[in-house]
């Protein structure tokens, strides 16, 4: 028999299907992975660091930018550990608000994760119908944050401002709209004889597997393991709401497609309960030092003015200590681990990213593979470089 | 839920000394382990019936410049039977070294090399450490307080920067 050397071909930095700048040094027996070694890092910013020099309202803004798609579930993991480590109590309506964008954005970046992994598996026309709802997302969010992607909208105290008035009708109409598109995705995918033989029994992940290598979200919750974290530790009165957490058996693509789909329905649940039971109030806590004033007093309140000046330019200082705070964003545990040495910037801000700890499985997974079904094993791992590089 | 005991006071009987340092801050407990004991310590919270922290969420490192224990590394782990958290740190001096934990956890193996490439602290017998987010030829650990946040090359013009470069 002739001997046979294994190939090395580079997939990325620049590849359509690697969801951004990922690359994958590919070693290849044939068509069949020996051996898959991610290279990270072209994102590079140095966010940890960038957080030392700015003050606690300014270092909001880096977080919109971690993962690009979430940028609400970014901004509440933030406050929610700097509002921790104030002992800072958020009014009810500011955490049902909360809850009710975050559970929006959670839909719209699902939705992009399901466009973009049936679109690298050939199947193209899903891309446009998810898009479509997308959008409606996205305005609705543009709307009420002025921003599609960025909107730095939840603030340390509560929220930037209140909604508009059209927000409850807008999401009304959506939230009643949804649950038959998620249906139209379905009659796309679920029992389409591609999809399931490009997706079933391929890129398996084990309970044990999915625990030892720490992965979070719909990747853990498809292989069998019930943790997620609006349920272990609620936050943000996500205990007031009734869902339920889907779960998968096999652990394989197919199952983390079934397992987000089931969440999309969930959080069109929880967001309809968040319409129906949003309470009146005020959406930003009462604390002088810490929450800027409404610019209605600003304008007529010396006092005002002066404690707004005072908080945007020195921002505020916190007490000593370190504080963990986590929260179920789309691609799983995003937590926060905020070291403060008293001053008004944080002295250590380490973020934990799901996308960094879930793509750690892929040399593991990719063993074995075919080219092709590294292609949809990175796709359902669902990662968005912006957070993995930070 | 059959929390028998507090996973505190097992390692204080079982580790005695090396449990330097307790504290408990909005309802969070770390407990400080010497970085000598990481390992046993590790172990016995993964593998005791009574606690079972099958998973490693966050391995992270802080530098407190100018203290005598320079560097401090901060192990999150969570029970997934149980749903308990506690944070177990370790300290360590400038140029020390600390055992992995990748053998304990998986995770570790990604999460120790970012601590390596930012911080720059080494972990023994980790199969693969090298840089993660930074490219190979970086100079420095930017995490660390004395890394200047424009990193040291900041002041010289791109032209002179691609100059050294194809000079090697």
């Amino acid at each position: 028999m002739a001997e046979t050397l294994n190939m090395t071909v580079n997939m990325g930095p620049q590849h359509p299907a690697t969801h951004g700048v990922l690359r994958v040094l590919l070693e290849l027996d044939g068509e069949i992975i020996v051996k898959a070694t991610p290279c990270i890092g072209y994102l590079h910013r140095g966010v940890e660091k960038l957080a030392e020099t700015m003050t606690y309202n300014q270092a909001l803004t880096l977080t919109d930018r971690l993962d690009y798609t979430n940028g609400l579930s970014n901004n509440l993991s933030y406050c929610l550990a700097v509002e921790k480590l104030l002992d800072l109590k958020i009014p009810k309506r500011a955490q049902y608000l909360r809850v009710m964008l975050a559970e929006l954005q959670r839909i719209s970046a699902h939705l992009l994760w399901l466009a973009t992994h049936a679109l690298d598996i050939g199947a193209m026309t899903v891309f446009f119908y998810a898009f479509r709802e997308r959008e409606t997302i996205l305005g609705i969010l543009e709307q009420t944050t002025g921003a599609r992607l960025t909107p730095s909208f939840i603030r340390v105290g509560g929220l930037a401002a209140d909604i508009p008035d059209t927000f409850t009708a807008s999401v009304k109409t959506f939230v009643d709209d949804f649950p038959a598109r998620v249906d139209e995705y379905e009659t796309l995918l679920t029992d389409n004889i591609i999809w399931k033989k490009r997706t079933q029994n391929i890129a398996l992940l084990s309970r044990e597997d999915a625990l030892n290598y720490g992965i979070t979200g719909p990747v853990l919750r498809a292989s069998g393991v019930k943790y997620d974290v609006r349920k272990a530790y609620p936050y943000s009165s996500y205990d007031d709401f009734e869902f339920e957490i889907p779960l998968g058996r096999n652990g394989d693509i197919y199952d983390r497609y079934v397992v987000r789909l089931k969440e999309m329905r969930q959080s069109n649940r929880i967001v309809k309960q968040t319409l129906e039971k949003l309470p009146e109030g005020p959406v930003r806590a009462h604390a002088l030092t810490v929450v800027s004033p409404d610019k209605a007093d600003v304008q007529k309140d010396i006092a005002a003015l002066i404690r707004h000046f005072k908080i945007m330019a020195e921002g505020f200082k916190t007490p000593c200590g370190e504080v963990y705070s986590s929260v179920e964003a789309p691609k799983g545990e995003l937590g926060f681990y905020i070291v403060s040495d008293g001053t008004n910037k944080p002295f250590r801000m380490r973020i934990r990213p799901p996308s960094f700890i879930n793509l750690g499985i892929l040399p593991k997974m990719a063993e074995g593979l075919m080219i092709a079904d590294v292609v949809a094993a990175i796709g359902s791992l669902d990662i968005v470089l912006g957070e993995i590089d930070r | 839920m059959s929390m028998v005991r507090n996973p505190v006071e097992a390692l204080q009987e079982s580790f005695g000394d090396a449990i330097r340092k307790v504290e408990e801050f909005r309802g969070e407990i770390s407990v400080t382990v010497d970085k000598s004991k990481i390992r046993e310590v590790m172990f016995f919270l993964r593998d005791n019936g009574n606690f079972l922290y099958d998973m490693l969420i966050d391995l992270c490192g802080v530098d407190y410049c100018g203290d005598a224990q320079r560097f401090e590394i901060v192990y999150l782990l969570r029970s997934s039977r149980f749903g308990n958290r506690i944070t177990i740190k370790a300290r360590l001096q400038e140029n020390e070294d600390v055992d992995t934990v990748m053998d304990i956890w998986m995770a570790a193996d990604w999460l120790e090399r970012e601590v390596y490439d930012v911080l720059g602290i080494k972990f023994n017998n980790h199969s693969d450490l090298r840089r993660i987010l930074l490219p190979d030829e970086f100079v420095g650990h930017p995490l660390r307080k004395d890394f200047p946040v424009q990193g040291y090359d900041f002041e010289k013009p791109f032209s002179v920067q691609l100059e050294e470069e194809s000079n090697g």
